[in-house]
């Protein structure tokens, strides 16, 4: 998916390498989410669904980075985030967005909760080259 | 010592010029702070520095770990603490070294072969003390990380009696493996101290509750059960609510609360206490 990333401002780069730098990338989201003026709620949706993410890019990707900014597409604007990863990806990306089945030990509920999270949800994986997962929430 | 080997040593090449070279500098210096610090504090800093330049060199030479240099390295130690807790950048402290040796370019171009030699020795000895402010700065920026984490760990998780038998502990922040681990401990340790039977764990002051976070604080709750007490989770905001309901967590037959309050009053029920108000009393 190619993201209509606001041409005002070019998206940032933040590494996920450490469980600090999960923590960073939600701070960096919040603050896209209240510069687009988007609703408590859904600000709260969308960082959540950001850290979920986040935290898959770390635990399950072994690290990777995170692009967050603002996106534009027919005069309406919004935040995107895409996560991107060079890990073992998902051989069953069905099976991965079911609620409650977790190849770790987790909830199982993150990547599918992530998806009723936002507006837009892009989940793209190969086996042993990554997966790039990328969220946008548009303003209402 | 140089005065006499060299006609035109490195102190000379400074004070030929004095006025324009010290003004240069400090245009420069304060250009490049953009005008975060006045210029007359900057004009300040730097003319004692020059000064003790100066003195240094005519005193010892070039040695800038030396005892003749020790002033011009305690005012940059001083310069370098300043902007490390001013939020300045490395670059940005290194510049009000460097920026002489911008400032003494102009005096290279009558091409004396006496003047080049004096201007590399001084870039030498410029450059050093350019690393030692560099190095100051980050000795600075680490002692406000450790004193800044050590102020986090204080902050972290109170458990407070709020009734007989009735304990809470209002979470702020983010809520990770280890931080779980030292509320889940304090928790339990405190249902046993106090022999509570109630718990309240309060998370109006955590930002945002995903998967990792609900995980902890089912974990919590269990164990806070499996010693006999009762747990509630209050401080669900609207927004949580919201978001935890999108992702399809199930807290399951745990209470939950909107308030802190809600949490008291329905513990202190859960153990017997009635609530009465006075008759006349409440308008």
């Amino acid at each position: 998916m190619t993201v209509p990333w606001a041409a005002e401002a070019p998206p940032q780069t933040q590494p996920i390498t450490q469980n600090d730098d999960v923590v960073r990338s939600r701070q960096q989201v919040r603050a896209l989410a209240q510069e687009c003026r988007l609703s408590l709620v859904e600000q709260t949706k969308f960082i959540t669904a950001a850290s979920e993410l986040a935290r898959n890019t770390l635990v399950y990707g072994g690290g990777g980075e995170m692009r967050a900014g603002l996106v534009e597409r027919h005069g309406r604007r919004g935040v995107a985030a895409v996560f991107a990863d060079s890990g073992p990806g998902i051989p069953d990306t069905e099976l991965a967005l079911t609620d409650g089945w977790t190849s770790g030990g987790g909830l199982g509920l993150g990547l599918s909760g992530a998806r009723r999270l936002v507006d837009d949800f892009v989940l793209d994986t190969e086996v042993e080259r990554g997966t790039t997962v990328t969220i946008v929430k548009w303003a209402r | 010592m140089a005065k006499q080997v060299s006609p035109r040593g490195p102190v000379e090449l400074l004070t030929t010029d004095r006025e324009k070279v010290t003004a240069d500098w400090i245009d420069t210096v304060a250009g490049s702070l953009q005008g975060r610090i006045s210029r007359a504090e900057v004009d300040r800093e730097l003319r004692e520095l020059y000064g003790a330049l100066v003195e240094g060199l005519r005193e010892g030479g070039d040695d800038t770990r030396g005892e003749s240099l020790s002033e011009a390295r305690a005012l940059l130690t001083e310069l370098s603490r300043n902007r490390a807790r001013q939020g300045f950048t490395p670059s940005e402290t290194a510049i009000s070294v460097l920026a002489l040796k911008q400032a003494l370019e102009p005096a290279l171009r009558n091409d004396s072969a006496d003047d080049t030699t004096a201007y590399l020795r001084l870039a030498r000895v410029l450059d050093d003390l350019a690393l030692f402010t560099v190095e100051a700065y980050t000795r600075t920026r680490e002692e406000i990380i450790s004193s800044q984490a050590a102020q986090l760990m204080e902050l972290s998780t109170p458990v407070v009696k709020l009734w007989n038998g009735v304990i809470a502990v209002p979470l702020v922040g983010t809520l990770d493996s280890a931080r779980t681990q030292v509320v889940m401990e304090k928790l339990l340790q405190a249902l046993v101290d106090t022999g509570s039977e109630q718990a309240i764990i309060d998370i109006t002051g955590v930002p945002a509750v995903d998967t990792q976070v609900a995980q902890h604080l089912l974990k919590t709750v269990v164990a806070a059960r499996l010693m006999g007490a009762e747990c509630t989770v209050s401080g669900i905001r609207p927004q949580i609510a919201q978001t935890i309901v999108a992702l399809g967590i199930e807290f399951g037959d745990i209470i939950t609360k909107a308030t802190l309050a809600d949490a008291l009053q329905h513990a202190l029920r859960a153990s017997g206490v009635d609530l009465v108000a006075h008759q006349g009393v409440g308008r």
